[in-house]
C-alpha cells in the first residue's frame, strides 16, 4: 500500500538547512496497523505528511498504491488525499462554524456529493461512534474525545485506503485515549490500513508494529509486540 | 455557486468581525452612492437646461442686418440696409440645405407705451410679423384657436394670435377671446389664436409670453415697413450642419446687399446649434468627469474589499489547510473567495444603488411636489443602463478584489496552511 524508498526532506530556514529525514525505507502493506514513535524532532510528523501528500519530498520514490507519487499538481494532490487518505489530528481541527454532522459530510461536499446525501452517511458514521444525538451540536460544545470520534468519522466518510494519526491521542486523558484506540482496531479490522504517531508506549502497543525513528532514520521496528527487529 | 455549505462559510466569515464587515461594505456602499447620486445630480442638471430648449430647433440660425464695416463697390462704410422680400426667394431657390424659413419683423413693446388696447384694457406688448414656418422653430402650444397660416399672409388678413399674458392683460379669466377685436398700434386686429410657450429658456425679441403674431405681410403694410424684413430665422436640413447654411446664407445676403464678401460685421448672426453642442459637450464632459470621480470612489472601497479579503484569508489560513488537507482542491478555495468578495462588494454595491436612486426619486418627489418650475434642475435620475452598467463593474471588480486573496489562499503549502497558529 506504501512503499517509501530512499525518503530524504530537508528544511531550509534562512542559511540553515536542516536534515530531518535522511533516507527512511518503509514498506506498510494494506491492512497494517502501525505506530510510529521516536524523541521529539526525531521527524515522525514530516514523514507522516509527507505519506499524506501534504508535504513533498526531496530524493527517493514514494509509492502509494503502486502510484509514483511526486510533483503532482495541488489539484491532483488533494484528489487523492480525498480518495485514499484520511486524517485524524491531535488537536481534532474541525471547523468551528459547522455542526458535528457538517464536518463530518465535508470531504463528501469536495466530491460533490448533494447535501442531502452527504448528510445521511454522516449520521450513519456519527451513528457508528455512539455521536447521534450530537449531531447538531457545535465543536465547541463537545468534550476532546466526542471531537476525536468526530474527526475519525470524518476521515472515514470518504472510505479512504489509509487513515493517517498524527499524536490522535495526545490531547486526550487515558480513559478516552483507549477509546479512541479501540474505535482505530476495530476501522483496522474493516482493513482500512492505519499509521498513528504517538509517544506513549501503552498506545503504541495496541498497534500490530511499532517502527522507531532517530535523527531521521528508522532506528528498529517491533513487531505485535515481541522483541526488536534490528535493521 | 448557490451551495448552502458555500453561504454557510460566506456567513461565518463575514459575521465573525461584524464591525469589520460593515466599514469595507460602507466603503463600496459610499462610492456607488456617491456615483449614482452624481450622476442622477449631471442628468438633472442636463434635464433642466435642455428642457429650457423645449422644442426649440436646436439646428437653427438667425440673422439679421448690421452696419457695413468695409467700404465696397463705392459705396461708404457703416452703411446701414435692409433685408427684404425677395431675399426670402433667393434663400429659398440657392440654397437647398434650408430646411425652414421663417422672416420676421418686430416692432412695439420697448419703448414702454402701452400699444395694444381692448377696450378699457391697455398693455404693452411685443409685436411680431410671422409667416406659419415660425411655429416649426420655436414652436408654441395654441391652446385656443390656431396659429397663422399662409392664407392669412396670402391676403394680409388683420388676424393675431397672442400670448397667454398678452390674453391676461386684454380679457376677463375665461373670457372667449377668439373672433374678437384689439387694436394694435391705432389698427383692428381680430384674435385667431391664444398660445403659451413651450419653453421659457429661449427668448428672441422679448418674453414669448408678452407677444402677439400677426402675418408679416399684413405688419408691413400697415405700418409702412414696405418689403422690409427685420430678421430671418432658418433650419438646415437633417444631416446638414446649421453652421453650413449659416455660411451660404450669409455669402448671398452679403452679395445681394453688396457687402464685402469679407465684412465680418454687416452680418449678425445666432448658430443656435453651435451653442447647443457647447452645452451638450459641456454636460457630456460633466458626466465623464462624474464617471471618473465615481469609479475613483468606487475602487477606493473596491480596494478596501480587497484588503478585507486577505485578512479573512489570513485568519482562515488554518480552516484552508484542514478543508485542503480532507480534499478540497485549489479551485474549491479560489471560487469560495471570490464569491464571497462578489457577494460582499455587489450586496454593498447594489444598497449603494438603491439608495441613491431612492434619494433621486425623493429629490424628485420635493421638486415636483413643491410646484416650484425650477428652470436648472428637473428630473435628476440614472437610467436602467447605467444601473446595469454599475452592477456589472461591481460584480468584476468584486471579482478582482477576491483575486489576490483567493491565490495568495492557495499559494501557501496545505501542510504550512495546517500548522498555522
Ligand atoms: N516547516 C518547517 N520548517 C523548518 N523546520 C521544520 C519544519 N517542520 C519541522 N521542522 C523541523 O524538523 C524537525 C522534525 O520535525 P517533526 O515535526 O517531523 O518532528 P516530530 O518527530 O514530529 O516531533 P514531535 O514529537 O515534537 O512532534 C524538527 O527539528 C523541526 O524543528
Ligand atoms: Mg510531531
Amino acid at each position: 500500500m506504501i512503499r517509501l524508498n530512499g525518503i530524504n526532506k530537508s528544511y531550509i530556514t534562512g542559511n540553515n538547512q536542516l536534515h530531518v529525514l535522511k533516507g527512511i525505507d518503509l514498506h506498510i502493506k494494506a491492512g497494517e496497523f502501525v505506530s510510529i514513535m521516536g524523541s521529539s524532532g526525531s521527524g515522525k510528523s514530516t514523514l507522516l505528511n509527507i505519506v499524506g501528500i501534504l508535504d513533498n519530498y526531496d530524493t527517493g520514490d514514494y509509492y502509494l498504491d503502486n502510484t509514483l507519487i511526486r510533483n503532482q499538481s495541488e489539484t491532483k494532490a488533494a484528489g487523492l488525499r480525498n480518495q485514499y487518505i484520511g486524517f485524524v489530528f491531535q488537536s481534532f481541527n474541525l471547523i468551528s462554524f459547522k455542526n458535528a454532522m457538517e464536518n463530518v459530510a465535508l470531504p463528501l461536499y469536495y466530491q460533490n456529493v448533494n447535501r442531502k446525501k452527504r448528510n445521511r452517511i454522516a449520521m450513519e458514521y456519527l451513528e457508528r461512534m455512539g455521536l447521534s444525538e450530537w449531531a447538531e451540536h457545535m465543536p465547541n460544545e463537545l468534550s476532546g474525545g466526542q471531537k476525536q470520534r468526530i474527526a475519525i468519522a470524518r476521515a472515514l466518510i470518504s472510505k479512504p485506503k489509509v487513515i493517517l494519526a498524527d499524536e490522535p491521542t495526545g490531547a486526550l486523558d487515558t480513559t478516552t485515549s483507549y477509546e479512541v484506540m479501540q474505535i482505530l482496531k476495530e476501522i483496522n479490522q474493516e482493513g482500512i490500513t492505519i499509521i498513528i504517531v504517538t509517544h506513549e508506549n501503552d498506545i503504541s502497543h495496541m498497534t500490530n508494529r511499532i517502527i522507531h525513528l532517530k535523527d531521521g532514520l528508522i532506528e528498529s521496528e517491533v513487531l505485535n509486540g515481541k522483541h526488536p527487529v534490528v535493521k | 455557486m448557490f451551495d448552502l455549505d458555500r453561504w454557510q462559510e460566506i456567513m461565518s466569515a463575514l459575521k465573525k468581525n461584524k464591525l469589520r464587515t460593515f466599514f469595507t461594505a460602507f466603503g463600496v456602499f459610499w462610492g456607488v452612492f456617491m456615483l449614482v447620486v452624481m450622476l442622477g445630480s449631471g442628468n438633472g442638471l442636463r434635464n433642466g437646461v435642455i428642457s429650457d430648449f423645449g422644442d426649440f430647433a436646436t439646428n437653427s440660425v438667425f440673422m439679421w442686418t448690421r452696419p457695413t464695416s468695409i467700404p465696397y463697390k463705392g459705396l461708404p462704410r457703416a452703411r446701414q440696409y435692409n433685408f427684404k422680400n425677395d431675399d426670402i426667394d433667393a434663400l429659398r431657390r440657392e440654397i437647398p440645405e434650408i430646411e425652414y424659413l421663417a422672416p420676421r419683423t418686430q416692432g412695439g413693446g420697448f419703448d414702454g407705451g402701452n400699444n395694444v388696447i381692448r377696450g378699457a384694457k391697455s398693455g404693452a406688448f411685443s409685436v411680431m410679423g410671422d409667416y406659419p414656418e415660425w411655429n416649426l422653430i420655436d414652436p408654441v402650444v395654441v391652446y385656443n384657436g390656431r396659429f397663422l397660416n399662409h392664407a392669412d399672409l396670402n391676403e394680409k388678413r388683420k388676424v393675431a394670435v397672442i400670448g397667454n399674458k398678452v390674453f391676461d392683460v386684454l380679457f376677463a379669466p375665461g373670457e372667449q377671446a377668439i373672433g374678437q377685436y384689439i387694436q394694435i398700434q391705432g389698427i383692428y386686429f381680430q384674435v385667431v389664436g391664444v398660445f403659451k410657450p413651450k419653453n421659457s429658456g429661449v427668448n428672441f425679441g422679448g418674453d414669448k409670453e408678452r407677444s402677439i403674431f400677426i402675418p408679416l405681410t399684413t405688419f408691413q403694410r400697415v405700418y409702412n415697413w414696405g418689403d422690409i424684413i427685420g430678421w430671418f430665422a432658418f433650419t438646415s436640413k437633417p444631416g446638414t450642419p446649421a453652421s453650413v447654411v449659416e455660411e451660404k446664407a450669409k455669402t448671398l445676403l452679403k452679395r445681394r446687399h453688396s457687402v464685402a464678401p469679407d465684412d465680418p460685421q454687416a452680418i449678425g448672426s445666432f448658430n443656435m446649434e453651435k451653442e447647443y453642442n457647447q452645452m451638450t459637450g459641456l454636460f457630456s464632459g460633466i458626466s465623464g468627469l462624474i464617471w471618473i470621480v465615481g469609479i475613483g470612489t468606487l475602487m477606493a472601497g473596491v480596494i478596501g474589499i480587497s484588503n478585507i479579503m486577505l485578512v479573512i484569508v489570513k485568519e482562515r489560513t488554518k480552516e484552508i489547510g484542514i478543508q485542503r488537507a480532507i480534499g478540497a482542491k485549489p479551485w474549491n478555495i479560489i471560487s469560495q473567495i471570490i464569491t464571497e468578495s462578489v457577494f460582499l462588494t455587489t450586496f454593498a454595491g447594489y444598497v449603494g444603488l438603491v439608495i441613491g436612486v431612492g434619494i433621486l426619486g425623493l429629490v424628485n418627489y420635493v421638486l415636483s411636489s413643491s410646484g416650484a418650475e425650477s428652470n436648472m434642475f428637473k428630473n435628476p435620475s440614472i437610467d436602467f443602463n447605467m444601473a446595469i452598467t454599475a452592477l456589472v463593474i461591481l460584480v468584476i471588480s468584486g471579482a478582482v478584489a477576491g483575486l489576490i486573496p483567493a491565490r495568495k489562499a492557495v499559494s501557501i503549502k496545505p501542510i504550512d496552511a495546517l500548522r498555522y497558529e
